[in-house]
């Protein structure tokens, strides 16, 4: 990491090349150089900037996104539980290390019609696969959970991604 | 883009393929020939890699090949939402939905709350305007369910 890279915040030269990449890496040998190019820095910028960012947690990993359904995972629950509001921290630590929960977060209920606070997505190949990994969830949140619910995904409507727009008027050339 | 969740795969995935999207989601290299190393890690050739990863793309295997950022992390904003779309104008909340670029993922669920959304912007308060906006544009409540703690999240499904 280089001192020059730990700000917070993304500079313009990261922005365009958030931009660059957030549909896509060039599936060519030398794709950092691809990119490199398109924005008029050098290669080994492209990936001190990527790694830099990396390290600060903006990006998370450069790989294959599935469509989970072609993978053969067709059983995709958003559990959804109303947990106590003074357990659920640590509740929420101990479901969301369960192997099957992919993510899990504390939203805020919508009452009347939403109840629930606790949220963690299950996969799994068939409903009847993913029963047990529910029923393991409710035996982990004992007496401190009063509703729960699945939502099965159904269609997958839409899997773009972040798509920000092009960066202001800051322009590369001018650098 | 809508892809039926009950599509049967139009083409079955041989064991590389397996093996490239199961190494593959854990990440590429950030070296020079990222391609090159991850072919050699697995045994093949890099344009094999390369040729595969097209396809996967083009068959839908993979939607997408690339950084996944955490916007959060430079100043941005992921929001999941939640509205309900009555069956006769369903196709049309969620196209009216999947038109703005802001909305990342999109999914169908079994629920009165029927689409489920994430929304996603460069800067935190360019979230609420976003989703306002989307509200007029489908003309339903549209229900933001900020995270308030984030627990865990990873992840990876093994072909």
């Amino acid at each position: 990491m280089t001192p020059a890279n730990v700000s917070p915040l993304p500079d313009a030269i990261d922005l365009a090349l958030i931009h660059a990449t957030q549909a896509g890496l060039p599936l060519t040998s030398a794709p950092y150089a691809a990119v490199a190019e398109q924005l008029g820095i050098g290669e080994a910028e492209v990936i001190q900037r990527l790694a830099a960012m990396q390290a600060r947690g903006v990006l998370r990993r450069i790989g294959a996104v599935p469509n989970h359904y072609r993978l053969g995972w067709r059983a995709n629950g958003m559990t959804v539980w109303d947990v106590d509001d003074a357990r659920i921290d640590a509740l929420g630590e101990r479901i969301g290390a369960l192997p099957f929960v992919s993510h899990c977060y504390r939203r805020p209920r919508r009452l009347p019609q939403w109840p629930y606070n606790l949220f963690a997505m299950v996969h799994a190949h068939t409903r009847a696969e993913a029963v047990p990994q529910i029923a393991r969830i409710a035996v982990l949140l004992g007496d401190a959970c009063r509703a729960q619910d699945v939502l099965w995904s159904v269609r997958i409507l839409k899997k773009t991604g972040l798509r920000l727009p092009p960066a202001g008027p800051v322009r590369l050339e001018a650098r | 883009m809508t892809c039926p969740a009950n599509s049967s795969p139009t083409t079955p995935l041989d064991d590389t393929d397996r093996s490239i999207v199961n190494a593959l989601q854990r990440g590429l290299p950030l070296v020079p020939r990222p391609y090159a190393e991850a072919a050699r890690a697995l045994g093949i050739a890099e344009d094999e890699l390369l040729a595969r990863l097209r396809a996967l793309l083009a068959a839908g295997v993979l939607t997408r090949f690339g950084p996944l950022y955490q916007i959060e992390r430079a100043g941005g904003r992921f929001v999941l939402c939640a509205c309900h779309a009555p069956a006769p104008r369903l196709e049309a909340v969620a196209a009216a939905i999947n038109a703005f670029p802001e909305v990342a993922h999109h999914y169908l669920r079994t629920h009165h709350l029927n689409l489920w959304f994430v929304v996603a912007v460069g800067q935190a308060d360019a979230a609420a305007p976003a989703l306002a906006r989307i509200a007029a544009a489908t003309g339903v409540e549209i229900l933001p369910f900020p995270k308030e703690r984030e627990f865990f999240v990873n992840l990876y499904l093994p072909a």
